[in-house]
């Protein structure tokens, strides 16, 4: 007999339950105990679940419904899905595809020369510039010139898309109290899901041979931070400023473009830092699903337990990293400076 | 007299969320106390009726909390009114669509702030020529403009740097070339030199007038600082609380407060430095100018200039000329006695 009969007989509702027919037994306790052929002696008063009142009452769902309701209803949904998703995100395919074939088409002799003079144009700083082109030799000399280049060719591409549809979402948040409620639990959600949970849907809506399965896991991971930075960017902008802007009648545009983004300029442009810095994290997990780059490396590292080259791959890694979050935080500062001049 | 600059009749503000529904209790003459208490609203402005004269500077002073800052808001609907009239030109602001709005911010007043409110990432000469950008003119005129006022307030050769670089002073003299090349009939100053220390202060406060005799803008002008209204004022207005205790010519109110709350106020200035002439002479009747006269004086002299030059005798009598008119007679001894305020020459009977 199990716990809960009684309840059920107690409220009247025997009937509805109907005998349970099917003996099959839920977990190995229960099997150990048909086996035995004794009663299985559980706990004085078993936690209410799905699986405990099924045992009292037939017409309580098992919880293995539960995950398989969840899997059927998205495989329900799925052809909808795909058939709206599949057109919009194709783009996206096509750019990390051209990206990658013209970041490796280039010769290096070009593509280095020319890192280099992002990095000082962005940044101005001699260091900075010095550091970027040490690193790239670095990885150069020990043959992963190539694999880095995939890595950058992905972060450049999702990197710009986070930024095109952050900061636009941004500012819309931060016009509207009621979307940015409403924005805010859905970007905490995507910034502590585990970044593998949101690859299992994905790998049921695309194949994984495309490559905008990771490029999708990689932007909704890394636009949260633009987006959260440009909306308390703009509203941090003086009120004292914005109310000047008002009495010389400035109009909602001009307002925005001449005041609001350049004063919330240094808080998007921290944004920027951390979607960059977020997509290269992601960019090791995307390579599960086919991501090419560094991340391959390591996964290979880990798969045969090959130290040196997982090794060797993460610190390619984290001198990307380091490029990127030293170029894009100098860029910041020189921002930051023509802001307020002392 | 002609229409007004600026009218307003009627101007009530309570903020809260049902600000039309206690407005009634506000009519029916409850206070700031008691709306607060009651029904959980902040009453902002109480019943004002204000005409502002053309060419003319109209102080408001109060102190913190009277509502001041929140009048000079509703003269370009920065802040929207709970009821009431605000006529600007004969043009009723309430009346005007967004558009309309904005046009007649662009076009008619201009606002100089506490805190300055320039553009940090914008040079000064950009800053200065923001008004007329926001209009549409081309660069090369809103660099022009800009300059020509930037070298009026004092401040030529400073064009590029940034907002930052200045001092206080200069920031709000930034502040007011901007609010010039916006060349608006209409200047609203919410307490423009409250933030500056008091040297400069008198220096802006010269530079104000100094403009305003060759200008002849409306200003509206917010202080807390009773010297500064009396100083700059033509008609002064004195809230509290959110109405009007007085207002009228500054000479008359210090003169004639008529209310315990002003006399407050006026009992701690130098009104030997504020009162003029004319305030205190005798207008000339029927009676011939005195023959043992001492001099002649002019209308707006000082009393304090009046006790420099009588060295401080108080037998002394001067004929007062307006211009070349001789308008009135000033006798030294009405002089000091106008330099004690009503409440203390009332306690300084009752002792005796």
């Amino acid at each position: 007999m199990a716990f809960y009969d009684k309840l059920f007989s107690a409220l009247g509702l025997s009937e509805w339950c109907g005998t349970s027919d099917d003996k099959a037994p839920l977990s190995l306790a229960d099997l150990a105990a048909q086996a035995g052929g004794e009663e299985a002696s559980g706990p004085l008063m078993p936690i209410p679940s799905f699986d405990n009142l099924h045992e009292s009452c037939n017409r309580i769902w098992q919880s293995r419904d539960v995950t398989n309701g969840i899997e059927e209803g998205f495989l329900a949904a799925k052809p909808v899905l795909k058939t709206v998703l599949d057109p919009i995100t194709q783009p996206l395919s096509w750019m990390l595809d051209g990206a990658l074939w013209l970041f490796e088409a280039m010769p290096w002799f070009i593509m280095v020369p020319l890192l280099v003079a992002i990095s000082w144009y962005a940044s101005r700083s001699r260091p900075v510039t010095i550091f970027v082109a040490v690193s790239i030799m670095l990885l150069a000399v020990v043959d992963h010139y190539d694999v880095a280049m995939q890595t950058l060719s992905i972060i450049f591409v999702c990197t710009t898309i986070s930024v095109l549809f952050g900061v636009p979402i941004g500012i819309a948040m931060s016009k509207s109290d009621r979307l940015q409620k409403s924005v805010v639990p859905l970007l905490d959600l995507l910034q502590t899901l585990p970044t593998f949970v949101y690859l299992i849907p994905l790998i049921f809506l695309f194949s994984v041979t495309e490559s905008k399965l990771y490029g999708i896991a990689i932007i909704l991971y890394a636009i949260v931070p633009v987006i959260r930075l440009t909306d308390l960017g703009i509203r941090l902008v003086d009120q004292d400023v914005i109310e000047a802007a008002n009495a010389f009648g400035m109009n909602d545009r001009q307002k925005l473009m001449r005041v609001q983004l350049p004063l919330a300029l240094p808080n998007i442009m921290a944004g920027i830092n951390q979607t960059i810095m977020m997509s290269l994290a992601m960019v090791v997990i995307a390579s599960l699903v086919s991501a090419p780059g560094l991340g391959v490396n390591v996964l290979r590292g880990i798969r045969n337990l090959e130290l040196g080259v997982g090794i060797v791959a993460g610190i390619g890694i984290v001198l990307l990293a380091v490029i990127l979050d030293r170029v894009s935080k100098a860029a910041l500062t020189r921002v930051d400076k023509t802001q307020v001049k002392h | 007299m002609t229409q007004p600059m600026v009218r307003l009749s009627g101007l009530y503000k309570i903020f809260g969320a049902r600000d039309k529904d206690v407005l009634q209790h506000v009519k029916g003459g409850m206070g700031k106390e008691e709306l607060l208490a009651q029904h959980g609203h902040v009453l902002g402005l109480n019943n004002i009726n204000v005409d502002m004269q053309a060419g003319e500077i109209t102080v408001v002073m109060g102190l913190s909390g009277s509502g001041k800052s929140t009048l000079i808001r509703h003269l370009n609907r920065l802040i929207e009114p709970t009821a009431g009239e605000i006529i600007v030109q004969g043009e009723d602001v309430m009346q005007l669509s967004e558009d309309g709005l904005r046009h007649a911010r662009q076009e008619k007043m201009s606002m100089v702030f506490q805190k300055f409110a320039l553009l940090p990432h914008k040079t000064v000469l950009k800053n200065a020529g923001m008004p007329l950008s926001v209009r549409g003119e081309d660069e090369a005129t809103c660099d022009r403009e800009a300059a020509k006022w930037l070298d009026r307030v004092g401040l030529s050769g400073f064009e590029n740097h940034y907002p930052a670089q200045l001092s206080g002073g200069m920031q709000q003299r930034v502040g007011i070339a901007r609010a010039l090349s916006a060349n608006t009939p209409i200047m609203l100053m919410d307490e423009a030199f409250s933030a500056l220390d008091p040297l400069i202060r008198t220096d802006m406060q010269d530079l104000l007038l100094e403009l305003q005799k060759e200008l002849h803008k409306t200003i509206i002008f917010i202080t807390h600082d009773l010297d500064e209204a009396l100083k700059l004022a033509d008609h002064l207005v004195i809230l509290k609380d959110g109405f009007v205790v007085q207002q009228g010519e500054p000479q008359h109110i210090l003169l004639n407060p008529n209310d315990p709350y002003i006399e407050d106020f006026v009992s701690d200035i130098n009104r030997a430095r504020v009162l003029r002439v004319r305030s205190v002479m005798t207008p000339l009747g029927d009676d011939k100018v005195p023959a043992d006269a001492h001099g002649e004086v002019d209308v707006n002299d000082t009393l304090e200039s009046m006790i420099a030059r009588s060295g401080g005798d108080t037998s002394h009598a001067y004929v007062v000329k307006d211009g070349e008119q001789t308008v009135g007679t000033l006798d030294m001894t009405e002089l000091v006695r106008a330099l004690v305020p009503r409440v203390a020459s009332e306690a300084g009977a009752r002792q005796s």
